[in-house]
């Protein structure tokens, strides 16, 4: 048994914030209530703590199967551990790719004996992420999958799409898409703009994402399925999701912690900050804060992408995107968005809980008989993130040696405590 | 105060002072030129490492001709018999170069930020020969003092710049370095070369998309040239191009009378410059390919010899602080 004591309580679904003691009894909670105790039970000390339901990530590549240069189930569930996460959606652009039962148990089976966290895998939306045929959808779905997406790259053409998003809604998943349009793209690098221009890098064209976010919603109004935009970056993306939503769409969508933190002009030839989406205007910047802010973004996912140091330590043009998120995603949350007066602190823990949970079609509370999946974290806890210490076998980061305020202080998964800060 | 040179990796960053100062260092070797024995032992016992990652033939050998009537020793690196085909990375063939002992190293590479990335990571001077569609600074330079000599200034000229200025990177080292000098600078070409971007690119940059409008009173008119393979992704006829934009002698009365021409080479004659203009007497090419080999020297003394050997580097210390 385990007993948290005296931390501040922040269960969005049910709009608790208290001052509350949770008892945890095996692999659930067991009871709630002030100034509970017990004799046999663990003491965990939360004062000065925000106690709230498991973070999920919507978006993460653990590159197992076969990557595990660059990271493994292990390593990469440690990591998001450490981050505050109970759950991490893993993308199916392994080698081979997630697109059948097969891998899918793989993977679950790899995740169930040496993940430090839950690990929902996502499978591909068609065989090998090509766009042509449809994957072994319903397969993968009894085999543990959470979701469709062909992540990396867009669904190829609208009429695939079209067909991936019946298939779905006939089993109730979501879909979730790259956005990018590949002849917009065309070999870009950076996002296109002033500083693309002057650094000589050659840039993508905000427009490369929201034509494809356009299609998507055009498909969604003619499927009913749910979709879900992946990583989005910028304000004409954000208006058409909007305009799905208005219209009773099951039309979500995630920001990643590095889009809402960096913008173009912070590019630098350092392939930490090369990434896909690119690093977007400050004017999309400044539309996704208030897009999480008012609600019209439905979570916040890492994208947490590690490569390993010697495909990143590269020139900037010939790298890899991506960079890693897990251990920083809270902390610049915190920082960015609550300590900079721009979301509440229950917002910001609504968009890393109930908000991916509501993507998924599951719950997230803290209530009796629920799983004790936990997530204890400090607002104010002062630290500096170093790559170096990262339980990830990459580090690949713009963010270290960044100095914070906030930081994941305990992570419970099944009533056991995976990470202690 | 001057701040002392460490590279040369781009203009962008260099204050007007540094720019005038590389100029006039440049002069004696201008001079030097003129004497019947052309060597120097200002950097014997120095090597220079030519590491030309993307094939250039005439910027190559400028500064191998720099490096030697300085007296220096060069080592060549080139793309076509580069390890590099066979997969080696950069930093694997930077550190193979850097075992050689190098003093400087000169490079070019299709990738932007290419020496810069060298810079961060090797403890010697490093001249950036061209990177991608970044900077190519040893031009712009070499213009300068092209223009500088005819025109007795920099300040306040009005220039127009022709072509594919999007991925150029002559066209960006110029107009860093012109701007700083209070120049008007004009860019035409097709517009999807031209994109608005560049007018924030450094104070009084214009675009105009006619190129009798461009040449309006200039008093320098840059010509690029037009990379052939551009001219297929998306496809534009060259004689589409011909009749828009071809610098011809007719165009060119629209500019003062004494303006000159000046263009990067290798000409495609007939294509972006008709030869009766290539071969005018406002014609400086040949004069920018004589003054190249004087701002290289100047360049190689300055950053490879002279004080910078008083404080040699030690192997992995970065050299850019």
């Amino acid at each position: 048994m385990l007993l948290i004591k005296n931390g501040r309580v922040l269960d969005p679904s049910s709009n608790t914030d208290a001052s509350l003691d949770i008892l945890v009894d095996g692999s659930r909670i067991s009871k709630i209530g002030a100034s509970l105790s017990t004799s046999n039970a663990e003491l965990f000390d939360a004062s000065g703590m925000i106690v709230a339901p498991g973070f999920i990530d919507l978006h993460c590549h653990l590159r197992e199967p076969g990557q595990e240069l660059s990271e493994t189930i292990e390593t990469g569930t440690r990591a998001a551990a450490r981050g505050g996460f109970t759950a991490v959606c893993t993308m199916p652009n392994t080698q081979p790719v997630n697109d059948n039962a097969s891998v899918t148990r793989g993977i679950v089976e790899r995740a169930a004996s040496a993940g430090a966290v839950r690990v929902w895998p996502i499978g591909a939306a068609s065989v090998g992420s090509k766009g042509e045929a449809l994957a072994e959808i319903a397969a993968m779905k009894d085999a543990g999958i959470v979701a469709v997406s062909d992540d990396g790259k867009p669904v190829a053409t609208a009429r695939l799409m079209r067909q991936v998003m019946d298939y779905c809604r006939a089993l109730n998943l979501p879909v979730i898409d790259h956005c990018e349009d590949p002849s917009l793209f065309a070999g870009g690098v950076m996002r296109e703009g002033p500083r693309s221009l002057r650094l000589g890098l050659k840039g993508i064209p905000s427009q490369s994402e929201s034509i494809c976010v356009g299609r998507d919603v055009e498909v969604a109004m003619l499927t009913s399925a749910r979709l879900h935009i992946a990583h989005m970056s910028t304000r004409a993306s954000l208006e058409y999701v909007r305009l799905a939503k208005k219209q009773g769409l099951s039309v979500t969508c995630e920001v990643t912690p590095h889009h809402f933190t960096l913008i173009d002009e912070d590019v630098r030839y350092d392939s930490h900050y090369k990434m896909n989406p690119p690093l977007a205007s400050r004017e999309d910047r400044a539309a996704l804060i208030e897009g999480l802010a008012d609600g019209s973004v439905d979570a916040i996912a890492t994208d947490h992408a590690p490569h390993h140091p010697s495909s990143k330590d590269v020139e900037f043009d010939r790298a890899p995107f991506g960079i890693t998120g897990f251990e920083t995603a809270l902390a610049l949350g915190l920082s960015e968005l609550v300590h900079a007066g721009k979301i509440s602190l229950k917002r910001l823990v609504e968009l890393f809980t109930t908000g991916p949970a509501r993507v998924l079609g599951i719950e997230r509370k803290i209530a009796a008989d629920e799983p004790a999946d936990l997530t204890i974290f400090s607002p104010d806890h002062a630290w500096t993130f170093r790559a170096a210490d990262s339980p990830s076998k990459s580090r690949n980061t713009p963010f270290d040696g960044r100095a914070f305020r906030g930081a994941p202080m305990a992570t419970i998964v099944a009533g056991r405590i995976v990470y202690r800060r | 105060m001057l701040q002392r040179l460490q590279h040369l990796l781009g203009i962008e960053d260099l204050t007007r002072e540094q720019v005038s100062f590389i100029l006039d260092q440049a002069k004696p070797f201008q001079e030097f030129h003129r004497h019947p024995l052309k060597k120097l032992a200002t950097l014997r016992g120095k090597t220079v490492a030519l590491a030309f990652f993307e094939n250039s033939t005439r910027t190559r050998i400028s500064f191998a001709t720099a490096a030697a009537r300085l007296g220096a020793d060069t080592m060549n690196l080139q793309a076509e018999s580069s390890s590099l085909k066979k997969g080696e990375s950069l930093l694997d063939t930077l550190w193979t170069l850097e075992a050689m002992r190098p003093d400087g190293i000169v490079i070019r590479h299709s990738s932007s930020g290419a020496p810069e990335f060298v810079a961060q990571r090797l403890g010697i001077p490093v001249v950036n020969a061209g990177d991608g569609t970044h900077e190519h600074p040893t031009q712009a330079l070499l213009d300068a003092l092209t223009i500088r000599d005819r025109k007795g200034k920099l300040e306040g000229l009005r220039v127009a710049i022709l072509g594919d200025i999007l991925h150029s990177r002559v066209a960006r080292s110029n107009i860093h370095l012109l701007s700083k000098f209070g120049a008007q600078i004009t860019l035409c070409g097709p517009a999807m070369w031209v994109p608005r971007e560049l007018e924030s690119l450094a104070p009084n940059v214009r675009r105009v998309s006619r190129i009798e409008e461009a040449l309006d009173g200039a008093e320098v008119i840059i010509v690029l040239r037009v990379q052939t393979e551009r001219l297929h992704e998306p496809a534009l006829a060259a004689e589409e191009y011909i009749l828009q934009f071809q610098l011809t002698s007719e165009r060119l009365r629209v500019a003062t009378p004494d303006a000159m021409v000046l263009h990067p080479g290798p000409m495609n004659r007939g294509l972006e410059i008709d030869p009766s203009v290539a071969d005018g007497p406002q014609s400086c090419v040949l004069e920018q390919v004589t003054n190249g080999l004087a701002i290289r020297m100047a360049l190689l003394y300055h950053l490879v010899g002279g004080a910078a050997s008083d404080t040699a580097p030690s192997p992995g210390t970065t050299g850019k602080e």
